[in-house]
């Protein structure tokens, strides 16, 4: 999975730079944020404007890296969904939670 | 009536296939004559549930085993559309799987939910010494 990684203070955006997260690829996002947890870095922010499609297992993904964040005091938030992919988090309610965001400077500001 | 598309493919036992699958299943439904209903999403459904029971027969029914493949059959008329993904495993209980309620929080389990939360009839059988899940979507 191709992933770009961007650091504002004690805040980490990964960058999905992948049109699909799927069963395929999504484990490579759980590794590469279990890694900056391993590293004391608990405040992430996840844009996904590049992601057009999101699967079971892309969900899971994104719900593990909340779960580890959440245990470590920290927090995973979401920004840049396009329709679609938003249209998957309402479908398993996964809406209710995480924080979602327009954009990344929202997303950002709201650490 | 006659299926108007059909669509037979066999890929590797691999995840690196589930995008070329959705994709056909997108196309199918782009080429569908006459449907009056929003296309897009039905198109991103049809992706979505190819790619669940798809990687659903990969991971857990074929157990990642390289050495086998994985057979999937769309089919569509004016009425319906149906999906058939053979697998060369174990079996599971869909029933069971299908009232399992994931917790919101849980990290799987999410899978054979959404499959019947988009598709209007699901079934789980044996056919040919391979397992079939085989899901409809009625178009009218």
């Amino acid at each position: 999975m191709q992933i770009k990684l961007t650091e504002q203070g004690d805040i980490v955006n990964i960058s999905v730079e992948e049109e699909r997260m799927d069963a395929h690829n999504s484990g490579d996002l759980k590794e590469r944020m279990l890694q900056l947890f391993d590293e004391g870095k608990c405040n992430l922010i996840i844009d996904l404007s590049s992601v057009r499609f999101i699967d079971s297992s892309g969900l899971g993904a994104l719900v593990s890296g909340f779960k580890n964040a959440s245990a470590r005091e920290g927090n995973l938030k979401l920004c840049c969904l396009q329709p679609q992919v938003r249209s998957m988090f309402e479908l398993t309610r996964l809406h209710r939670v995480f924080e979602i965001y327009a954009d990344l400077d929202e997303a950002l500001n709201s650490f | 009536m006659s299926k108007r598309i059909q669509v037979d493919i066999t890929v590797p036992n691999q995840t690196k296939y589930l995008g070329v699958i959705g994709r056909i299943g997108e196309s199918v439904v782009y080429s569908l004559k006459g449907y009056q209903g929003n296309r897009r999403e039905l198109a991103y459904h049809l992706n979505l549930v190819l790619t669940e029971a798809l990687a659903n027969a990969i991971c857990h029914a074929n157990s990642c085993d390289p050495d086998k493949d994985v057979r999937v059959l769309i089919s569509a008329s004016d009425k319906d559309l149906t999906i058939k993904v053979f697998d060369q495993g174990q079996g599971f209980d869909i029933e069971a799987l299908s009232k399992h309620k994931a917790r919101t929080k849980d990290e799987g389990g999410r899978g054979i939910q959404i499959i019947f939360k988009l598709m209007d009839r699901v079934h789980y059988t044996r056919e040919e010494n391979r397992n079939v899940l085989e899901m409809t979507k009625y178009l009218h």
